[in-house]
């Protein structure tokens, strides 16, 4: 009888471990996945570069710290500046210059942002993966009612849930929203409004790209190793993440990132045999998906105008 | 006064507009009637800036607008009641109307013309906070009306107001169109409703395959054979 009493209790504390997890990895996927979502909801083109911007503000927020021994905060702030500069300067470099453009064509420029990214971080700070700073308290192990966490998994969900706070007031209440939703539906009725799209596109990969950063900068304190390629598969995921959510839809791309997140750990936890699959998991969700909601979960019906 | 001079458009090839001249006095309605195809929306679309000029020139009160992009268009009081109404769907009724009045600074002047607005469209008032997709046909016209009277425009162009609307809203919309003339903004008119376009007009032009075929007073055109025939779906006797 004590025994089992045990094993319960072990799995209820497992079980808080693994939701844990499951709910720090959805709030990092789903601070990335707005980036996709928003992109595609003004240009209608998936921003294949926006997981690099990721890799790139975990390398800005690596060094600051590091070699420029600049205060965390301090780096952070300015992480977060760079990461928006960055993500600004791709779409005027990549995608503006192709704006009339079929929209193969800024695909096809997007995925190569994203190659030269990936391939200028190889270059510049090598493929050996470097080890992410530990930051003062975020970065240790504490224990909550018998749960091991690392700090930063406390934060990391309030993080998002300010950071989406304050993007919803943005997108729903000011008038720079108002004309980012304008923008999305109709570019050319709200040119003949007044409305100067190019600030608007920028405006919104300045936030997209922000708010990779503020996801970087917690994704490099928990999983703290650093290399070129490391945004390559969370971006897939978070890529798979807005589209189950309804791509273009900002609330959908939250709700999928954390369906993805809680979804692949809660797997490992539940059926170990299967922890080699589970990146799998994404890929596996976003083929149901398009089977029976192709427009994803908060996603509208459209009809495509001839 | 809007004037337009040997004004040509291509899309490729194929020229829309094959020189065109046209002038619209201040405090008038001038309209412009003419079949699918002959490239009258063309002209709107390239007077307000979406469309590229291949040669011609726009000048609105002696300042030159090909060239200029729509914002800058726009900002020298030109507006534009687009083909199909085209409001903001996932905007509510009132974030349309303020958007346009998006290069407007003057809070207490928007919050005054909202006001109006609502007086002269009632029915939008009622969806205040709607979304402008749900409002039906007339509805979503009006608040296009009222959208692109929000920017105070001295110039309104209108892009077949009357399309797919009940012939009881198209009578209202003729009445509003009239009113807003009557209140000092000039009117380009773009029709294939010809007979109520002719009967507001103070002057109208006749396009056909991208080129003026014939101008005159609105009444003058009403009663010419021609157009009777063409037109207004009267048989010559």
């Amino acid at each position: 009888m004590e025994i089992f009493q045990a094993i319960t209790n072990m799995t209820a504390v497992g079980l808080a471990q693994h939701m844990v997890n499951g709910i720090s990895l959805g709030s990092l996927y789903a601070l990335i996945a707005i980036g996709y979502t928003m992109v595609y909801g003004i240009l209608l083109m998936i921003n294949f570069a926006h997981a690099d911007i990721v890799m790139m503000a975990c390398y800005f927020a690596l060094f600051g710290i590091t070699t420029f021994h600049i205060p965390w905060y301090l780096t952070f702030v300015l992480t977060i500046a760079l990461t928006a500069l960055l993500g600004v300067t791709i779409e005027r470099a990549a995608y503006r210059p192709l704006r009339d453009a079929p929209k193969n064509s800024v695909l096809i420029s997007a995925i190569g942002a994203s190659f030269l990214l990936e391939n200028l971080a190889t270059y510049v700070f090598t493929g050996r993966p470097l080890h992410f700073p530990d930051i003062p308290f975020l970065s240790s192990m504490i224990s909550v009612g018998g749960v091991q966490i690392q700090a930063i998994c406390l934060f990391i969900p309030i993080v998002t849930v300010i950071c989406l706070t304050v993007l919803l007031h943005i997108v729903n209440h000011t008038k720079t929203g108002m004309a980012m939703r304008a923008v999305s539906k109709d570019y050319e009725i709200a040119r003949v409004m007044g409305v100067n799209i190019d600030n608007i596109i920028s405006i919104t990969f300045a936030i997209g790209s922000s708010l990779a950063a503020i996801g970087a900068i917690m994704w490099g304190i928990r999983y703290p190793g650093i290399t070129p390629y490391l945004g390559v598969m969370p971006g897939l995921k978070c890529f798979i993440a807005a589209v189950i959510g309804g791509i273009g839809n900002i609330k959908g791309a939250v709700i999928g990132g954390f369906i993805l997140g809680l979804g692949e750990i809660l797997i490992v936890a539940f059926f170990p045999q299967f922890s080699g699959y589970r990146d799998a998991f994404a890929f596996l969700m976003l083929i149901w998906i398009l089977f029976y909601k192709p427009t994803g979960l908060l996603g509208e019906k459209t009809t495509e105008k001839v | 006064m809007l004037k337009v001079r040997d004004l040509v458009v291509a899309y490729g090839g194929i020229e829309a507009l094959k020189g065109i001249s046209l002038d619209v006095p201040d405090g008038k309605i001038v309209t412009l009637i003419g079949a699918n195809g002959a490239g009258k929306s063309t002209l709107l679309r390239s007077i307000i800036g979406l469309v590229k000029v291949k040669s011609g020139s726009v000048e609105y009160n002696g300042d030159t607008l090909t060239g200029l992009n729509s914002q800058q268009i726009v900002s020298k009081g030109l507006t534009l009641v687009p083909e199909g109404r085209r409001v903001f769907p996932n905007l509510t009724v009132l974030e349309n109307l303020r958007i346009g009045a998006y290069m407007r600074k003057d809070e207490e002047g928007i919050a005054a013309d909202i006001k109006r607005i609502y007086e002269i469209f009632p029915r939008l008032e009622e969806r205040n906070w709607q979304m402008a997709g749900t409002l039906s046909g007339g509805e979503q016209q009006m608040l296009a009306l009222g959208r692109a009277l929000m920017s105070r425009p001295k110039l309104m162009m209108m892009d077949e107001p009357s399309l797919g609307l009940a012939p009881l809203v198209i009578k209202e919309i003729f009445n509003i169109i009239r009113s807003i003339n009557e209140n000092g903004t000039t009117v380009l008119l773009v029709e294939q409703n010809a007979n109520m376009a002719l009967k507001v007009a103070h002057h109208a032009y006749v396009l056909e395959t991208g080129r003026i075929m014939m101008e005159g007073s609105g009444k003058e055109l009403l009663e010419n054979e021609e157009i009777k025939e063409a037109y207004l779906g009267k048989k010559k006797k």
